[in-house]
C-alpha cells in the first residue's frame, strides 16, 4: 500500500515538475534569443498581466465557464438519450448513425453564423456550439457501451422476463458508465472549444471574444492571458470528472478502495 | 415459421391439450437457425416430458441441440414447428419463474455478491413489489443464508473481481434460485471448472435441488456429472440434432464422488459413452 501511494506521489511530482519546467523552458527561450513580447510573451509576463488584470479578465472567464457548463449539461442529456437509442437497438443504430457521423464531420465554425442568425449574438450562440461539440462522443461511447452486453446476461435477464427498462438500468447503463465518463473527458474539452469559438465570432463577452479583441490590439500578454485561463478552466473540470468517475465506476480497475468504499 | 405456432396460440392442437399432465412438454418440436441456403436444423423433430420437480441431464457432443432445447423451455427462443409447453401452457404465456446459470458465471462486476444474487429479487415478480420494503432485511437474511448453504457465508460483501472461478459459479447457482424458480436452466455450469472444484459443486447442486426441488434441466458434456446429478438422462446426438435415449438413474440420494468409482455407475457411464459414440455422424461430418 505504502509503495502504491509514494509511486502515485512521484507520479505527481514528476508531473509539476514537467509543468514547471515547460514554463522555465519558455522563460529561457523568450530571454536567449530575445523574442519581443508582441511576438511570444513570456511566462512571467503573462502572470503579471493575469494578476493586474484580473478584475478585467474575471467576468469574461465566469462568462466562459458558464456558457461551457449549461452546454455540456444539455450536451450529456442529449448524449445519453441518444446513445441510449441508438445502443439498445440494432435498427437504429444502423438508420441513424449515417446522419450523427454526417453532423459531426460539419466544422462548428461554419454553424456559428447560422445560430448567431437565429438567435442573435451573444450567449445562446456560443452554448448551443458548445453542444454541438459536445454530444457526439457522448453518443458514441454510451452506445457502444449498451451494445457490447454479453448475450448470455442478457439471457439471464430475459428468463427472468425482465423488461427492456429493466435491462437497461440493471445491466445495460451500469455497464456503459466506463464508457460514459471516457467520454465526458472529451466532451468538456470540447465543449469549451465551442464557447470559445463562438465566443469569438460572435459575443461581446467571454474568453474568446476577450482574446479577439486583444490580438486586434496587439496586446498579446492578455491574449496568452486568455489561453492560461482557458487552459486552467479545462484542467479543473477535467478534474473534477475524474474524481467522480473514480467513484463510480472503480469496479473497472478492480482497486481495494473501491471494494472498501 | 414461427409465425403460424403463434398464430394457433388461440387454438391448441388436441393432442397437446389432451396430455398436460407434465410440467415441462416438448410436442415434435423442431428448430431451425438461419434462412435460406445458410439454414441449419439444430432439431430434429423431438418430443420430451419432464415432470415436476425432476432433474433432467442431456448429454451428447457438440451441436447436437442440448442447449437449444434449453431455450426452447425458457422461451428464449421459438420453435420451428411443434409445441412448447410448460406448466400447461405455451411458453412464454406461462407465469413461470425461472433461474439460469451458464458456464461463464456473469455477475455483474459493479455489485457485490449480494447485490448480485439480489438482482432477481428486484425483476421478478412477486418479490418485485417487495423489493424496496425487503431489500435490507429479509431478502438480505435469505441470500446470507443461501450463500452459505454454498459455502460463502462471510463473502457477501466481495466484488466478483476478488473471487475465484468455483466461488463465481456458486454465486451464479445463488443467482439463479434465489427468486424460487420452478424451473432451473444449467447449461454448463460447471465446465470451466477444475476437476476437484466441479466434483465439490456437483455435492453442492445436489443438496441446493433437494432443498428448493425445482424442475431441473442441466446440460453437459460431463457424463459422470450427468450420472451424479441427474434423475433422467437424455443422450442426444448431432446432425440432425435428437434424443436417442432416454433412462432413468438408479443410484439412491445422496450421491457421493465415492459412489462414482462404483461399478454400477462405471457401467452406467461407460453405456452412455457408447451410446454417443455409435450415433456419431459418418467420417466426413465435423465431431
Amino acid at each position: 500500500m505504502r509503495v502504491q501511494m509514494s509511486s502515485q506521489t512521484g507520479r505527481r511530482i514528476a508531473s509539476a515538475a514537467l509543468i514547471i519546467g515547460f514554463f522555465v523552458l519558455w522563460e529561457v527561450l523568450c530571454v536567449g534569443f530575445n523574442i519581443k513580447d508582441i511576438v511570444l510573451p513570456r511566462p512571467t509576463q503573462i502572470i503579471a498581466t493575469l494578476v493586474t488584470r484580473f478584475p478585467a479578465i474575471w467576468p469574461h472567464a465566469v462568462q466562459t465557464l458558464y456558457e461551457t457548463l449549461v452546454a455540456f449539461a444539455f450536451g450529456i442529456a442529449l448524449g445519453v438519450s441518444l446513445g441510449v437509442l441508438v445502443g439498445s437497438s440494432r435498427l437504429a443504430y444502423d438508420v441513424t448513425y449515417p446522419l450523427l457521423i454526417g453532423f459531426s464531420s460539419i466544422p462548428k465554425v461554419a454553424v456559428v453564423p447560422i445560430f448567431v442568425l437565429w438567435f442573435g449574438a451573444g450567449t445562446v450562440p456560443a452554448i448551443l456550439t458548445a453542444i454541438t461539440l459536445a454530444f457526439f462522443p457522448i453518443v458514441v461511447n454510451v452506445a457502444t457501451g449498451l451494445a457490447t452486453t454479453e448475450p448470455e446476461l442478457e439471457d439471464v435477464m430475459k428468463a427472468m422476463k425482465a423488461s427492456k427498462l429493466d435491462i437497461l438500468f440493471n445491466v445495460g447503463l451500469p455497464r456503459a458508465m466506463p464508457y460514459f465518463f471516457a467520454s465526458l473527458k472529451v466532451a468538456v474539452t470540447q465543449a469549451f472549444v465551442g464557447t470559445v469559438i463562438a465566443e469569438t465570432v460572435a459575443s461581446n463577452r467571454g474568453i474568446g471574444n476577450l482574446m479577439m479583441i486583444a490580438s486586434s490590439s496587439f496586446d498579446v500578454p492578455l491574449v496568452f492571458a486568455g489561453l492560461i485561463i482557458l487552459g486552467a478552466l479545462g484542467v479543473a473540470l477535467y478534474v473534477v470528472f475524474s474524481l467522480i468517475e473514480s467513484r463510480v465506476t472503480g469496479w473497472t480497475r478492480r482497486t481495494d478502495e473501491f471494494a472498501m468504499g | 415459421m414461427s409465425l403460424a405456432v403463434v398464430a394457433d396460440n388461440t387454438v391448441p392442437p388436441p393432442e397437446a391439450t389432451a396430455r398436460r399432465d407434465s410440467f415441462v412438454e416438448l410436442e415434435r418440436v423442431t428448430h431451425t437457425y438461419g434462412r435460406g441456403v445458410r439454414q441449419v436444423q439444430a432439431l430434429s423433430e423431438t418430443s420430451l416430458r419432464i415432470e415436476k420437480g425432476d432433474f433432467i441431464a442431456l448429454v451428447g457432443p457438440s451441436g447436437c441441440g442440448k442447449s437449444t432445447i434449453l431455450k426452447l423451455v425458457t422461451g428464449l427462443i421459438n420453435a420451428s414447428t411443434g409445441y412448447v409447453f410448460v406448466a400447461g401452457r405455451q411458453v412464454g404465456a406461462e407465469p413461470v419463474r425461472v433461474g439460469m446459470a451458464f458456464q461463464n458465471p456473469t455477475l455483474l462486476p459493479w455489485l457485490t455478491l449480494l447485490d448480485n444474487v439480489m438482482l432477481p429479487l428486484k425483476i421478478v415478480p412477486p418479490f418485485r413489489q417487495e423489493y424496496r420494503a425487503k431489500r435490507r432485511g429479509e431478502f438480505r437474511d435469505r441470500i446470507e443464508a443461501l450463500l452459505a448453504q454454498v459455502g460463502l457465508a462471510g463473502f457477501s460483501n466481495k466484488y466478483p473481481w476478488q473471487l475465484s472461478g468455483g466461488m463465481l459459479q456458486r454465486a451464479s447457482l445463488c443467482r439463479a434460485l434465489i427468486h424460487e424458480p420452478q424451473l432451473l436452466m444449467l447449461d454448463e455450469p460447471f465446465g470451466a471448472l477444475d476437476q476437484f472444484t466441479r466434483e465439490e459443486l456437483w455435492g453442492v447442486m445436489q443438496d441446493l435441488w433437494t432443498t428448493h426441488r425445482p424442475t431441473v434441466l442441466l446440460v453437459t458434456h460431463d457424463l459422470k456429472e450427468a450420472s451424479f446429478l441427474a434423475n433422467r438422462i437424455c443422450v442426444m446426438a448431432a446432425r440432425p440434432g435428437r434424443i436417442i435415449d432416454d433412462s432413468v438413474v438408479p443410484f439412491p440420494r445422496p450421491r457421493t464422488v465415492e459412489m462414482s468409482y462404483e461399478p454400477d455407475f462405471v457401467a452406467m457411464t461407460q453405456r452412455l459413452r457408447e451410446l454417443i459414440i455409435r450415433a456419431k455422424p459418418p467420417k466426413g461430418a465435423a465431431p
